[in-house]
């Protein structure tokens, strides 16, 4: 069995090699994200109750997401049991909310709390593994919550958790418009991107990009590669956990449906259809597998699953490297075939 | 006391089909790393043909049939898969195909059949019980240990003890080396992806009249198979029957002693293996130690 899991260089590595000057780069992303974030944060003023209530499920799938890219797209440690960290996370806000507080800083902060515990709790026996075996530990680990949730008592077994109020922000009134509670899980993923874009930029993000794409080497070079994976395993659980408690918020019920294997398989498909180690392909992987399986679904006599596998099945033979992956091959594209004329150029 | 005895005899029931089910995706794991997610949905495929062929009548032949139809629809299900998974190199789109393929299978399963949970009988001339320890037991469980006993005996012999079964260990072991010897790993891998479907879906059919068939069953069982997959050690037989019989114990007892916490005993278990030995119990022989 190969000791490393190869994964195809990331789309955002390639970007970054193709284009050298930072502070072009920078405006150049400031350049979409101000307009993306403007037009997220307007929908409410223009749109229905409905669109506005998907929207803000897709926000809190894709900070789930966002975990599993960490794991499975930036350290290269494919992972089919993050759902269990966003159940662990969604369970105990609802918990605080119905026990303790509406307020859903308090919320968000203990769903995170959650998240991380339940994966430094869990993610010892993960980590000791290595791409497919990673794997299957996880979906084990995965399961194996659920069926804690599908089982206890204390949080509702099979019934789920129902009767969590509305959330309250800083002390105010309770928050019941659809629009205030996407605002806030709009503010709340938007922080918890910035968070996972500065991890990844960081010296600790490079280490583990050297993890997925060659650890004996990082070993040799005197890194600890077991310590960083079983940190980003932590760090990916309290993000989940985050979206979670998120997911909470909007729904204000929990069932174990939340964290089945469904859930995470689907959160896997967005990374891959987005695109693993590129951040913004997953987001919109996200939300095109969650509007796949809640509108399609409808319209096609509730057999969403029937083609979320067909999804699946299309997308290892189309789209190798995501949604992400298409772009940056285009401008690599572009920017190698630039090179080749400045070659040609050159040479006479 | 008496209870706990039935307890021990029940593990030993689910144990055998547990065998049945995980030997195949351990097999399949240990030769080409492919993590086969549509082992859950073969199973389930088993367990509706049963309850198609013998509509709840449970004669014998109807069930003996059953059994031979989901060899064989397993066979080719498996045949399938291995000619998918083999279309790409990484293992990680190898798992999503699989995984692809099982919500396609559940799906269709579940608009043929319905939502609802199917109960299977027992065929009627091994309907009845006996009397084991003082207490009625199944004769049919019985007969599910026994099948289990002689599946085990089997495989041992097929795999440890014949050619045949020295060249799938082999393919196990190295597979660049047994295909430079001028073999075909390839139908080795097909042949081998295509019986432990088979025996999957005869597993199916077997626990037909213990587990039933419902949607989501399927997902339950892929989770045990990979516990007694990851407890037993990957791509070995004697590891995968191992971690059978344990996780059959496991699971019997703590749904007798503490059914609340059944599922955390058996992650327990594998927490505890995994503490111990972090290659299994009994993982299989490499050529170059990993």
């Amino acid at each position: 069995m190969k000791a490393t899991y190869e994964t195809a260089t990331s789309a955002a590595d390639r970007t970054e090699a193709v284009d050298d000057s930072r502070p072009r780069r920078i405006a150049r992303k400031a350049l979409v994200a101000v307009p993306v974030l403007v037009l997220l944060a307007a929908a409410p003023l223009v749109l229905g109750v409905y669109p506005v209530s998907t929207m803000t499920r897709i926000l809190a799938f894709a900070v789930l997401v966002l975990s599993v890219d960490l794991l499975t797209g930036v350290t290269g440690l494919p992972t089919l049991g993050q759902a269990a960290y966003f159940g662990a996370g969604a369970y105990t806000a609802a918990l605080v909310g119905i026990h303790l507080t509406s307020d859903a800083a308090v919320q968000a902060l203990a769903g995170l709390a959650a998240g991380l515990i339940t994966a430094a709790l869990t993610g010892w026996v993960a980590v000791r593994a290595r791409g497919i075996v990673f794997l299957m530990l996880t979906l084990a680990i995965g399961e194996s919550v659920h069926q804690v949730a599908d089982t206890w008592p204390a949080v509702g077994a099979g019934n789920g958790l129902a009767g969590m109020p509305p959330i309250s922000l800083f002390g105010g009134p309770p928050l019941t418009a659809a629009g205030f509670v996407y605002w806030w899980v709009l503010a709340v993923a938007v922080i918890v991107f910035a968070a996972v874009a500065l991890v990844v930029r960081s010296p600790y993000g490079r280490t583990l990009r050297g993890i997925r794409d060659n650890e004996p080497r990082l070993r040799a070079l005197g890194y600890r590669p077991a310590l960083a994976r079983y940190g980003v395993f932590c760090l990916a659980g309290a993000v989940a956990g985050t979206g979670g408690a998120l997911w909470a918020a909007h729904a204000r019920f929990v069932s174990p449906g939340d964290l089945a294997f469904e859930v995470a398989a689907l959160a896997l498909l967005s990374v891959v259809i987005g695109g693993a180690g590129s951040l913004w392909g997953p987001c919109l992987g996200a939300a095109l597998v969650l509007l796949v399986r809640d509108n399609l679904s409808a319209s096609i006599g509730g057999h969403g699953p029937l083609v979320l596998g067909l999804v699946f099945v299309a997308v290892v033979f189309l789209l190798p490297r995501g949604l992400a992956g298409l772009t940056a091959g285009l401008t690599a594209g572009l920017t190698a075939g630039l090179r080749r004329r400045h070659r040609k150029e050159r040479i006479p | 006391m008496v209870t706990y005895l039935v307890s021990v005899l029940n593990g030993l029931a689910m144990g055998s089909l547990l065998f049945a089910i995980a030997l195949g995706l351990s097999l399949v794991f240990g030769m080409m790393d492919v993590l086969n997610l549509a082992h859950g949905a073969v199973y389930l495929v088993g367990a509706y043909i049963v309850v198609a062929l013998t509509a709840g009548e449970g004669g014998l032949p109807a069930f003996v049939l059953a059994v031979l139809v989901a060899a064989a629809v397993g066979a080719v299900l498996g045949g399938v898969l291995a000619g998918l998974s083999r279309a790409t190199p990484h293992h990680l789109d190898q798992a999503l195909l699989t995984l692809g393929a099982s919500l396609v299978v559940a799906e269709t399963l579940s608009a043929v059949f319905g939502n609802e949970v199917h109960s299977v009988a027992a065929p009627a001339s091994v309907a009845g019980s006996v009397s084991v320890f003082g207490q009625a037991y199944p004769v049919y469980r019985l007969l599910v240990i026994g099948f289990g006993a002689v599946l085990a005996v089997g495989v041992y012999v097929l795999v440890e003890r014949s050619r045949l079964g020295s060249l799938i260990r082999a393919t196990v072991a190295d597979r660049g080396m047994v295909s430079a010897l001028g073999i075909n790993t390839g139908r080795v891998l097909v042949g081998v992806f295509a019986a432990g479907a088979g025996l999957a879906a005869v597993g199916g059919v077997l626990a037909g009249p213990i587990l039933g068939a419902a949607p989501g069953l399927d997902e339950k069982v892929l989770l045990l198979a990979l516990v007694v997959v990851v407890i037993g050690g990957l791509g070995s037989v004697r590891g995968a029957l191992l971690g059978a019989v344990l996780i059959g114990q496991v699971q019997a007892l703590g749904t007798a002693l503490l059914p609340e916490y059944a599922s955390f005993l058996i992650f327990g278990a594998m927490g505890l293996v995994l503490l111990v030995r972090p290659a299994g119990l009994l993982p299989a022989r490499k050529a170059v130690p990993a």
